[in-house]
């Protein structure tokens, strides 16, 4: 199905860049994942679907809107034929149930007029919505009494004046995104407002939104899915990895509109690190952002001739333009230095113990530690950025040779695979510091290193390839060693995201601080956004 | 005024004919010429050591869409005016109350009844400490309170 290939490489960014390209064969008309049939997916890593999946590699499905709404419908037309009810009723009790199905069926089975009842669906046309005007009525939300004044209540009977409710579901709708769940405004109350009410009182203005937010329920409701949080995307994600795994497991999905995210917690890819690792690392950047903010700048001065250098490319390698020295810009050591001891760039150096006596020196090193990582997690997520510009340039400078030298636009996509890998390289890099930043020292952890070091390595080689003039990258043989490096920086992100799932699903890794899984915040105030 | 204001405006002056015929004992309003901004005393009338004895300020903002949404009420510290010491309520002034965010308001509730929620608050308590995390929120938080989302982990206290 040639249908089902294209989609497949659109969803899975990880495919065009699995290390044996032959394996895709294996995946063709598995559109969706294998999740359908597998219900409770084990994390998707013990699945044999003829060839071993790399460990960070979990089951999801990508949902366009008219998927979304033809499970719906599906969903509305099947309760509609079993429990002949309204296809507008059944929606209302698929959202009363939350679009559990079973139960609402079995609930209905046993008593119908209850569970119409409690939808606010009760069949007498008595209690149908309606508006009234009621003599002596006190309006208890804006104070207003007087004759002619039209109220409105739901079931429990506590009424307001229409004014007052329109206002009050206009604020739920517009400004708290509320639709299916906004209760009766009194004190305590805690009565939904039933769809029919608010259809009677809903204004036209607000009828779009209030139904696109009813849409949006179906997937808010359902665990195991979740919207793509790209903006602009209206694209869902189906996924069965439960909260109480991620401390098993980082599972990272890829949307049709290209943008990867951690289902777990919805920030962009966040592998190797694990969620609950992710959200403290995050906090702690946020907190000592002023002690750390001097390292992320732009600007360095040269180690040699203190010219300030801005770093206006992804690369590591740094050229002073003044007096030609050549610096590393994460450590500021000598480049020509890098060949062999690269080491001092990528791995921290426990301070030796009788430093570490000293109360001083030691919160010193504590802070060294920290802005160790820091330092490399903040230049990577700063080259990713930056080699994004570079791409865009360099696609400006690729349309013009191409029409100067005669390459064809395909000639020229290997400098899109290289951009693109690259940044999915160095996103990975970046959170391989803030995991290695809580990594507690076994002997896994040189593997660990090891695997970050040559992804790094290979990651500024092709960095560096990739910097060169427009009249250089248009050489057939810096084609080829681009091509072959952006294939080997592929292959050694695989080789560490491999690595590092495998540990953690098989809980090898130590931490430095406690993984509990899923626990939320105990407590206290968080800042929203 | 806006058009949205006069929502507000008109309930709120029917609290201030309301409030003109007296408040419960332990509650003055010390200055509401306006409708965005009012100040009230509270006392706790209890022998509650924690409290005896004082008055504590309290500073409501009101928006537009009042009482539809929650006014904004913070303590307001003054010479003769300390923010009282309670779990939920931060060194800043700033309340983690259930009442006052959007979930757990009722634009049933007005000036006089959130006044009285807080005195019962403080009333039942026999805590001596601000809430955890205390310095830490005073210190980094420059959101206003309306923006907080808060854990209302204990709605007991
Ligand atoms: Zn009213
Ligand atoms: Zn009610
Ligand atoms: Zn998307
Ligand atoms: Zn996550
Ligand atoms: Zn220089
Ligand atoms: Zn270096």
């Amino acid at each position: 199905m040639d249908s089902d290939d294209d989609f497949m490489s659109a969803v899975s960014s990880e495919d065009d860049i699995l290390p044996d390209d032959s394996d895709n064969d294996d995946l063709s008309g598995a559109e969706d994942f294998d999740f359908d049939d597998e219900p409770d997916p084990d994390l998707g890593m013990s699945k044999d679907i003829g060839r071993k999946r790399v460990a960070y590699d979990i089951s999801f499905k990508v949902y366009q809107p008219a998927d979304i709404e033809k499970q719906q419908d599906d969903l509305i037309n099947e309760v509609n034929m079993i429990l002949n009810i309204s296809k507008e009723e059944a929606a209302i009790l698929l959202r009363h149930f939350r679009w559990n199905k079973e139960r609402l069926i079995e609930d209905y089975m046993d008593a119908p007029p209850q569970v119409l009842e409690a939808a606010g669906l009760a069949q007498e046309s008595a209690s149908l919505p309606r508006l009234e005007v009621q003599p002596g009525f006190v309006c208890d939300i804006c104070c207003e009494e007087g004759p002619g004044l039209a109220s409105f209540a739901i079931k429990c009977g506590h009424r307001y004046c229409v004014d007052c409710y329109r206002h009050y579901l206009s604020q739920k709708i517009k400004e708290e995104g509320e639709a299916a769940r906004i209760q009766c405004p009194s004190d305590g109350c805690d009565l939904i407002v039933d769809a029919r009410s608010l259809d009677l009182l809903v204004t036209p203005e607000l009828k779009e939104r209030y139904h696109e937010l009813l849409n949006r329920t179906y997937v808010e409701d359902k665990d195991t899915l979740k919207w793509c949080p790209a903006p602009d995307c209206q694209n869902a994600i189906e996924c069965g990895v439960k909260k109480k795994d991620l401390d098993k497991v980082v599972p990272t999905v890829s949307c049709l509109c290209a943008h990867r995210f951690c289902f777990g917690c919805i920030l962009s890819d966040h592998q190797p690190a694990p969620c609950e690792l992710v959200k403290k690392w995050l906090k702690k950047c946020a907190d000592d952002s002023e002690t750390a903010n001097w390292i992320s700048a732009n600007t360095k001065e040269c180690p040699k001739c203190n010219s300030t250098i801005e770093k206006n490319g992804g690369c590591n390698h740094m050229t002073c333009r003044k007096c030609k020295h050549e610096f590393c810009w994460m450590c500021m050591g000598l480049w020509s230095e890098h060949g062999t001891s690269w080491y001092s760039c990528n791995r921290f150096e426990e301070k030796s113990g009788t430093e570490a006596r000293d109360a001083q020196a030691k919160s010193r090193v504590s802070l060294e530690r920290y802005l160790h990582y820091y330092n490399r997690y903040a230049n990577h997520e700063q080259s990713a950025r930056l080699d994004k510009d570079i791409y865009t340039k360099t696609e400006k400078k690729m349309v013009q040779l191409q029409k100067e030298s005669g390459m064809s636009w395909i000639e020229v996509q290997y400098l899109n695979s290289a951009s693109q890998a690259l940044q999915t390289c160095r996103q990975t890099l970046m959170w391989t510091y803030a995991f290695a930043f809580y990594l507690a020292r076994n002997n896994l952890t040189e593997i660990f290193e090891d695997n970050q070091k040559d992804l790094e390595m290979a990651v500024e080689g092709l960095s560096e390839m990739f910097e060169k003039p427009v009249t250089e990258l248009a050489d057939p043989k810096l084609k080829v060693e681009i091509m072959d490096k952006t294939s080997y920086c592929n292959k050694r992100r695989i080789i560490l995201l491999d690595d590092t799932a495998q540990n953690l699903a098989d809980g090898r890794w130590t931490f430095n601080v406690e993984l509990t899984g899923s626990a939320p915040a105990s407590g206290g105030p968080s800042n929203r956004r | 005024m806006a058009p949205g204001a006069q929502f507000a405006a008109k309930r709120l002056g029917k609290e201030l004919t309301k409030i003109s015929k007296g408040l419960p004992a332990g509650i003055v309003l010390v200055q509401g010429d306006n409708f965005e901004e009012w100040l009230l005393d509270i006392q706790v009338l209890d022998s509650n050591p924690l409290y005896m004895g004082q008055t504590y300020r309290l500073k409501f903002k009101f928006g537009s869409s009042y009482p539809i949404e929650p006014p904004e009420v913070v303590f307001v510290k003054l010479p003769d005016r300390p923010i009282p010491i309670h779990p939920h309520i931060y060194s800043n002034g700033i309340i983690c109350l259930d009442l006052l965010g959007q979930q757990g308001w009722s634009p049933v509730q007005n000036v006089e009844s959130v006044c009285m929620s807080l005195q019962s608050m403080l009333t039942g308590n026999t805590k001596n400490e601000r809430p955890p995390g205390d310095e830490e929120f005073v210190r980094g938080n420059r959101l206003r309170p309306k923006d907080i989302d808060f854990y209302y982990h204990d709605n007991n206290v």
